[in-house]
């Protein structure tokens, strides 16, 4: 990763961050299908990132995110758990010949079917993990399950547009 | 040695993990306990000052309905005064004047909301430098808001009533009956009234109010209108949903109010009849 990879990186970091708790927090449908775009980001860093950095900074982006979210330890949480699973999918689900160096997996690099395939289990199970800590306590099961879905589709439409608008082939932002 | 090292160093990433989940978890257990140590939430000095000027911006968007708010409270109180201005040919006598001023009022502008998790936050853009203090009670126009959790200099984070935890002491106006408001965590407009006996006659559309009870609120603040009355799964207390008066999704200004004479007596006592119960 050379220093302009780098750069940008960080500045689309706290562009993710700011569009998250300015705009998307205020913006669920239906009191239902919430947008966690910021996951996204996590899962756009480039191939070569080991899990232990981006462990690190997942839970330091969804730490920040709770703060305004006064969520506490909730989408830290979450965070973490796919940090923690995207490089073992990442290795499942390998495409013939491999993958290539440097290059983010986005949907402009690496088509919409294999996209798929790996984003959307990683979003199930990030709107899992915190709608199940959410609702720990109660015993809300069904419309935490209603949650969770339509939050997983919101967040992957949402993904999909930013990445089809502000996206370029072969590189980050 | 060497070789559990060399194991602890090939789990070393699954080991952070567990470290980092255990941190978070920590993090929601001790944010969420009533009592617990609140060092991070958007009333510090960072965050509150970024979502005021947010709010800066987007407040524009509100003021008519805020304008309209603040006309309906205003006709409310000279209503009130209306009627609390002795006429000349009579004398007021207070009679307990150690009652008169228990009460005190502060008003503050709401910088940040949620209505749609099960632990729903405000944050105020007062502090204690503002007087603002934790577990001041918190309500607007319509009813009841929540209630103070913690204090930074200028900025104040508010648990909601829509926050599964949070219990408010309240009786149905009609027949002065007790119970407690407690949201279910399902719609930004309903909570339930609960503690209420099977034998009281409850009839839908019935006005819910703070009881005096309560350290927090002055009695008879709005909570809601009964909405729904059941047998409900509990065997000795009715399944009461109320309709919140209060318009979460639309929250401007507020006012908090904090009681000031009757809290350290009624804990004291509070304390003594336990000691006794024990």
């Amino acid at each position: 990763m050379n220093s302009k990879n780098i750069i940008s990186s960080v500045g689309a970091i706290v562009l993710y961050f700011l569009i998250q708790i300015l705009v998307l927090k205020n913006l669920v449908l239906f009191g239902m299908a919430f947008c966690f775009l910021y996951i996204i980001y996590l899962l756009l860093l480039p191939i070569e990132i080991k899990t232990i950095p981006l462990m690190l900074i997942a839970f330091i982006l969804g730490f920040a995110i709770d703060i305004f979210y006064d969520s506490m330890g909730l989408h830290t949480a979450s965070a973490v758990v796919l940090a923690f699973l995207r490089k073992p999918w990442l290795q499942v689900i390998t495409p013939t010949g491999g993958y290539d160096s440097n290059t983010p997996p986005s949907l402009l690099n690496m088509g919409i079917g294999w996209f798929l395939m790996y984003s959307l289990p990683l979003i199930l199970i990030h709107q899992l993990t915190f709608f199940f800590i959410d609702n720990i306590a109660t015993s809300l099961y069904i419309p935490m399950i209603y949650r969770t879905l339509s939050s997983t589709a919101f967040t992957f439409i949402i993904g999909v547009i930013v990445q089809v608008l502000f996206y370029k082939k072969r590189r980050g932002i | 040695m060497q070789r559990i090292l060399l194991f602890l160093y090939s789990i070393r990433a699954f080991l952070l993990f567990i470290t980092l989940e255990t941190l978070a978890i920590w993090l929601v257990v001790s944010y969420n306990s009533p009592q617990g140590a609140v060092f991070f939430n958007s009333s510090n000095s960072f965050t509150g000052s970024f979502l005021n000027t947010k709010d800066s911006f987007t407040e524009y968007f509100t003021l008519g309905k805020t304008n309209e708010a603040l006309a309906e409270k205003n006709a409310q109180l000279m209503a009130k005064l209306a009627n609390l201005k002795p006429t000349k040919d009579s004398v007021f006598i207070p009679l307990d004047s150690g009652m008169l001023n228990s009460y005190e009022f502060r008003s503050a502008k709401v910088i940040n909301n949620s209505i749609n998790l099960r632990t729903n936050h405000i944050t105020l853009n007062k502090g204690a430098n503002d007087g603002i203090k934790e577990g001041m009670g918190v309500f607007n126009e319509d009813g009841i808001i929540g209630r103070v959790k913690g204090v930074s200099n200028n900025y104040a984070s508010v648990i909601s009533l829509l926050h599964t935890d949070l219990l408010i002491s309240s009786k149905i106006k009609s027949t002065d009956v007790f119970g407690s408001t407690q949201w279910d965590g399902k719609s930004s407009q309903k909570a339930k009234l609960k503690y209420v006996p099977r034998h009281v006659e409850v009839a839908k559309g019935d006005t819910v109010v703070t009881s005096g009870y309560n350290a927090v609120f002055p009695e008879g603040l709005l909570v809601g209108t009964i909405d729904e009355v059941s047998t409900g799964t509990e065997t000795n207390y009715l399944d009461i949903t109320i309709h919140l008066t209060a318009n979460f999704s639309t929250l401007t200004y507020v006012y908090l109010v904090e009681n000031n004479s009757m809290e350290v007596e009624l804990d004291s006592l509070q304390q003594i009849t336990e000691s006794v119960n024990e």
